[in-house]
């Protein structure tokens, strides 16, 4: 049962291809016979009656042997031709593709980024679009700004925060809290909860200076929890378990509301019909604006002293220190920035949902993040933003499983198999790209035409 | 090249030590690893230490740099106590080390390396200062964008040293640039030190296993024994005295 058995140089062997997918099949039929065909119930007068689920064992052997059939005839083969190939170095042709597809790839995705809920609503209409612009294009692009902001702690500084979350919660509340009691606008909030985020960023940073690694990932974990657990049990000021609900919506900038009573509502004003659409489209936008900001100044800041400091101390804490850099002031800039675009994250979940409790704030949520930063690569932008698509996109993708019912019976509950697929994703990822999706590093600096030339000079005076 | 240097020493100043350990003793929890050492160092000097594995060469260069502290004793650097600075304020006073494995940056590239040498200056002689390093270890020059981690061990030390002359030093502070490199590697880092001596007045601090070559290249040397200076005197006195030669040149003397 070899993989080569099948691999002959003439195409897969078909007759040993079929022997071998009905061994498996005997094999499941003798696994699944009796773990799934059999089952046992208590009827009315608290009897156990056997039921049997013969359909459901056919399925599954025929899932199995099918597979099992596909992985003789096809999968390896393809696998195999595939390191064969792998071995000989790539064509020029290809690496030409490769080259500017690397070029193309972000400012392409940036426009597509743009164009999306224009595409969305004139395929499925202001309606049909709702789903799409919501719960892939939001909520992926609230991942992707998590990330980034991350990203700043785990990826440039190299300090494992697994308590990422209670930055988002900081902010969340910030926002949920101020806006229902005192009534105060979004665009003034925002900065305010990230600066608060900040704040709470630094609180962190100080007791966690001298850790590293392991020792830092279990104090931000506690931190994480702690948060959560205050807000569960602050109940005079955060209301519990309850949460917080009815948080006034956005603004466009005070100019119009998207609240349906208000006057200044934006469909009345333009004459539209009315939908929740466009709420959702603005959201978009800003999220999106959002996001390119954390990554604009992402950007930026790898290309000053303080970006480079963040970097270096990732690769090197001591030699940092015998070069001059103050590790204390650079852990707590990374903390501090990480934590403020959390906050904005939060600030923008808060007001998106209407409705905060420390539910949206468990350490799932944190852990889905930090593998995020770890599967797209550490410290690449590109591979960030390509992981939340990969895994938020994913798994709200995996709800539209109930094609599975049809195969496993109605009592079948796909949502439950998110979590598995999700979890297999992720290994299979490891597997074949151990570093992330985008593991090379961009350099900071380069040496440009003229220090080249002035490069060959020969010898200059000492002295 | 060595044997010019001895004959003609580079101007020394000494009046005023520019480094002076004093009384030095530092503990690693209970274990006192130096036990009050007394060394100093003057402006233009090359000075070595030397001694056997364990003895607190590089716990003595760490304490001079404040990463552990001497818990007695004093550390003066141009006459200003240094002993209790935090490490990144006593690399401020331009006392730049090359720290023991070399510890350059595997994932940023030469170029990058070279730039975290000079983050105290904000990079105001940088392209000045980095042609200076692509003269002295011209390898590093067809190096530049390659990561530090996939240099070779010679190239490392070099890219080591080069990122600690970026921060133009008064002090220049070596933790054993020879380890684990080739006789014909290690004279080329010794020159480029014994030039850079002669020709700019580098003062440089030299810890060294490699005994021979160390003592040659240095103005004067010190032995360290178990965390206390046994002997000290001009490089070449104590490269000829029977004890060093049986200690630390058995078959290394050419």
């Amino acid at each position: 049962m070899t993989s080569d058995a099948t691999v002959t140089k003439h195409g897969p062997d078909i007759p040993a291809a079929v022997k071998d997918a009905v061994l498996a099949g005997v094999i499941a039929l003798g696994i699944f016979g009796p773990l799934v065909g059999l089952k046992t119930e208590q009827n009315m007068s608290n009897e156990l009656v056997i039921t049997t689920r013969w359909g459901l064992v056919a399925v599954i052997v025929g899932i199995v042997m099918a597979g099992r059939f596909l992985l003789t005839t096809f999968i390896w083969p393809t696998i195999a031709v595939r390191k064969q190939r792998d071995k000989a170095p790539p064509s020029a042709g290809r690496l030409a593709f490769l080259a500017s597809f690397k070029k193309w790839f972000p400012s392409g995705s940036l426009v597509f980024l743009f164009l999306y809920p224009a595409i969305v609503v004139y395929l499925l209409g202001f309606q049909g679009s709702l789903k799409w612009v919501d719960n892939f294009g939001i909520q992926i692009l609230i991942y992707v700004m998590l990330g980034w902001g991350l990203n700043i702690v785990v990826g440039l500084a190299g300090l494992l925060d697994l308590g990422y979350v209670a930055f988002y919660a900081v902010g969340a509340y910030s926002y949920a809290l101020l806006a229902t009691h005192f009534g105060l606008s979004f665009w003034l909030l925002l900065p305010m909860a990230g600066i608060l985020a900040a704040l709470w960023g630094i609180m962190l940073g100080f007791p966690v200076l001298r850790l590293r690694g392991d020792y830092l990932a279990i104090v931000t974990l506690a931190f994480g929890e702690i948060i959560r657990l205050v807000l569960i049990n602050f109940r005079e000021l955060t209301n519990g378990s309850a949460g917080i609900s009815s948080i006034p919506k956005i603004t466009f900038f005070g100019i119009w509301s998207f609240d349906v009573s208000a006057p200044n509502n934006f469909a009345k004003v333009w004459g539209l019909a009315m939908s929740s659409a466009y709420y959702k489209i603005f959201l978009y936008y800003l999220i999106l604006l959002l996001a390119l900001l954390t990554a604009f100044v992402t950007l930026r800041l790898r290309k000053l002293p303080i970006g480079r400091a963040w970097e270096a101390l990732r690769e090197d804490e001591i030699a940092c220190r015998s070069l001059g850099i103050n590790t204390t002031n650079t852990k707590l800039t990374a903390f501090a920035l990480g934590a403020m675009f959390g906050g904005f994250a939060g600030s923008f979940f808060a007001a998106r949902q209407g409705f905060v409790s420390p539910e949206s704030f468990v350490f799932m949520e944190s852990a889905v993040i930090v593998a995020i930063v770890v599967l797209g690569g550490m410290g690449s932008m590109i591979g960030v933003a390509l992981a939340a698509v990969a895994m938020i996109g994913g798994t709200e993708l995996l709800r539209e499983l109930s094609f599975l019912k049809a195969v496993f019976g109605d009592n079948f509950d796909p949502d439950q198999f998110r979590m598995l697929f999700f979890g297999l994703a992720m290994v299979l990822i490891m597997i074949w790209r151990p570093r992330g999706f985008v593991s090379a590093r961009e350099p900071t600096v380069f040496l440009t035409e003229r220090k080249a030339i002035s490069g060959s000079l020969v010898k200059e005076g000492h002295g | 090249m060595t044997d010019t240097l001895m004959e003609a020493p580079a101007p020394v100043d000494t009046r005023t030590p520019l480094l002076s350990v004093r009384g030095a003793k530092t503990y690693y929890g209970k274990i006192i690893a130096l036990k009050g050492v007394d060394v100093d160092v003057h402006k233009g000097e090359i000075v070595t230490l030397i001694g056997a594995n364990g003895a607190g060469k590089s716990t003595l260069m760490m304490t001079i740099c404040g990463n552990p502290r001497a818990r007695e004793g004093q550390i003066l650097f141009e006459g200003q106590d240094i002993t209790n600075m935090p490490t990144h304020e006593i690399a401020r006073l331009r006392i730049a080390q090359s720290p023991e494995g070399r510890r350059i940056f595997p994932r940023m590239t030469v170029l990058e390396n070279l730039q975290m040498g000079a983050a105290l200056d904000n990079l105001a002689h940088f392209d000045q200062d980095v042609e200076r390093m692509f003269t002295l270890f011209p390898r590093l020059k067809e190096r530049i964008g390659q990561r530090g981690g996939t240099l070779s061990g010679g190239e490392q030390q070099m890219l080591a040293i080069a990122r600690a002359l970026m921060a133009r030093p008064k002090l220049l502070m070596l933790d054993e640039p020879s380890l684990g490199l080739a006789p014909l590697i290690v004279k080329q880092i010794f020159d480029v030190i014994g030039e850079l001596n002669r020709t700019e007045g580098l003062t440089v601090f030299l810890v060294e296993q490699n005994a021979y070559h160390a003592l040659k290249l240095a103005h004067r040397g010190y032995v360290l024994v178990n965390g206390s200076v046994t002997m000290s005197g001009p490089g070449r006195e104590l490269l000829e005295k029977p004890e060093i030669r049986a200690a630390y040149l058995e078959g290394g003397a050419h």
